[in-house]
């Protein structure tokens, strides 16, 4: 009996991140991260600026290797995959970049196209019915004979966030999806993300800072800090953590564990050592 | 000493690792040539880039360099009082050589530079990443249309450089300097072979446009992912193209024409 409830948990896990390590040169970012992603649900990494979020999202895509430990995604081990298997797995994973990263010889009605035009025949008329639909759900319809050079900052993530779910992916990752948003607009994609969630059956992976918002939003929550996991939990069970880390974090207080400052010797001693 | 030894030595491993890299990013690309038969609409826009949008260059070049060649070749024939000999002196050192040569350094400068500087922006502003992300593989998406259009084009602006610069040492020698027309066409007609001179030539351009096309598309997708290092690529592709081209010119003669 308890096999198969172990078995049931394992399903809910759509992603399982084991023992991760990646160093960039000699320098060590992540050192051992275990996250587990439940199936259907919505996950946010949070950390400092710096600390490997986007590093992470990049191995859990497979455009990294990571020098030790694992992801895998369904029960298939990212990182041995062959590249056909590869991209077939991808095929079924949306990825928000955190720079937006819109071609920029194609319109935003194109950018949008793209992933619809690489991997389906679906006739044209029904391509602009499925662009049209993702660019109303960020609010952009209007905007779709503009080229990437003629948006804002934030419409040009809300373009990127359209064609990311384009293809109405089996897992969506969002890195940083409220960054440089005005208030609605953070409320609406909040409210976006977590339609997508829930009526699509997709399971969400979110990085953010915004505390408050993901706290919102999120089934549930990873601190990642000088490349370890430092906390874990719900929404609720984070708020009251009494870790040093998290606490820290949720409350954006500038002093405690979380180091505000990259790596470096004391302040005082680097001003009066003069010039390198 | 010891120093500078271990620098050279380091430089020189750097040089190697990065020819090993580009051999083996060509080998990935003549692997995915046959992409282009199911997309081909992906050539026919890149054949637009980099060969239409070359003409007006090749076209202006082509024309000046024949109408100098006819007006310098006619001043020392005419010694000789052998001015008749003009057109297969000048068709020949069009086919044979700057034909190729010249198109090949103006197709880096052109459109070579422009492949690198576009692969690079596209690396550094994540949307080869993207791409990947979106199981579409930059490299048959991106890469080797490009790399086909400069094959491609090449030769063709090769023969049209050549072509419109004997048209130009046909206007100065004939038009302007009293060149018999008649012995012009015909002495051309009797000297330049087509299974020598020609094909020679043609296999040149081939041979220079898989080089270019390669060192240009190479430098974008390995460049630096910053604006410095796109720049820097750039730089390269130029400076990288002419010691390719003129190295392999000078090869390509000593095989075609040395035992003459
Ligand atoms: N191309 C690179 N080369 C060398 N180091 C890099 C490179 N990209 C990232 N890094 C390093 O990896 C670390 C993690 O980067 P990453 O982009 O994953 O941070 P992040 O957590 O997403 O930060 P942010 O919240 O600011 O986006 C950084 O400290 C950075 O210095
Ligand atoms: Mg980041």
């Amino acid at each position: 009996m308890s096999d198969t409830r172990v078995a049931r948990q394992q399903d809910a896990m759509l992603v399982r991140i084991n023992d991760l390590h990646y160093a960039r040169g000699t320098r060590k970012i992540l050192k051992g991260i275990n996250i587990d992603i439940p199936r259907g649900k919505i996950t946010t990494i949070m950390g400092p600026s710096g600390c490997g979020k986007t590093t992470l999202l990049r191995l859990i895509g497979g455009q990294l290797r990571p020098s030790q430990g694992g992801v895998t995604i369904a029960d298939q081990n990212v990182h041995a995959l062959n590249n056909t298997d590869l991209y077939q797995l991808r095929k079924r994973m949306g990825m928000l970049f955190q720079s937006g990263a819109l071609f920029t010889h194609l319109s935003v009605f194109e950018n949008v196209a793209f992933p619809l035009r690489e991997h389906t025949n679906l006739s044209e008329s029904l391509i602009r019915a499925l662009v049209l639909m993702k660019l109303q759900a960020v609010g952009l319809r209007g905007a779709r004979r503009l080229m990437p050079a003629e948006l804002s900052g934030g419409m040009a993530r809300r373009v990127a966030l359209a064609r990311a779910i384009a293809l109405d992916p089996m897992i969506m990752m969002y890195d940083e999806p409220f960054t440089g948003q005005d208030p609605i607009t953070v409320g609406v994609i909040m409210q976006l993300i977590r339609l997508l969630n829930d009526s699509l059956g997709m399971t969400s992976i979110i990085v953010s800072h915004d505390v408050q918002e993901v706290c919102a939003i999120s089934d549930r929550l990873y601190m990642i800090s000088d490349g370890y996991v430092v906390g874990e939990g719900g929404p609720d069970q984070l708020k009251q953590s009494d870790s040093g880390w998290v606490r820290q974090f949720m409350n954006a207080l500038p002093d405690g564990p979380v180091p505000f400052h990259y790596p470096a010797p004391s302040y005082a001693q680097d001003l009066l050592q003069g010039l390198d | 000493m010891l120093d500078w030894l271990q620098n050279i030595g380091q430089a020189g491993l750097r040089v190697f690792q990065r020819l090993g890299h580009a051999t083996l990013f060509m080998l990935q690309i003549l692997v995915s040539i046959p992409v282009l038969f199911r997309h081909p609409r992906l050539l026919i826009h890149e054949l637009y880039s980099v060969g239409v949008l070359s003409l007006a260059i090749i076209v202006i070049s082509g024309l000046t360099v024949g109408m100098v060649l006819g007006l310098q070749m006619y001043n020392t024939l005419v010694d000789f009082g052998t001015e008749d000999s003009l057109g297969p002196v000048v068709a020949l050192s069009l086919v044979r050589e700057l034909g190729p040569v010249l198109t090949a350094l103006l197709f880096s400068g052109r459109a070579g530079s422009a492949l690198t500087a576009e692969i690079g922006l596209m690396k550094a502003t994540d949307q080869l990443s993207v791409m990947e992300m979106m199981a579409v593989d930059p490299l048959k998406r991106v890469v080797v249309p490009r790399y086909m259009a400069g094959v491609i084009s090449m030769p063709l602006l090769a023969a049209m450089f050549s072509a419109v610069g004997i048209l130009g040492s046909y206007m100065v020698g004939v038009g302007m300097l009293g060149v018999d027309d008649g012995a012009f066409w015909s002495q051309m007609q009797d000297k330049v072979m087509l299974d020598e001179d020609v094909l020679n030539g043609v296999i040149k351009s081939i041979v220079f446009g898989m080089a270019a096309s390669w060192i240009a598309v190479f430098e974008g997708y390995d460049a630096v992912p910053t604006t410095e290092g796109v720049s820097r690529a750039t730089t390269r592709t130029v400076v990288h193209t002419a010691f390719a081209v003129l190295g392999l010119d000078f090869v390509l003669t000593a095989i075609m024409f040395g035992d003459q």
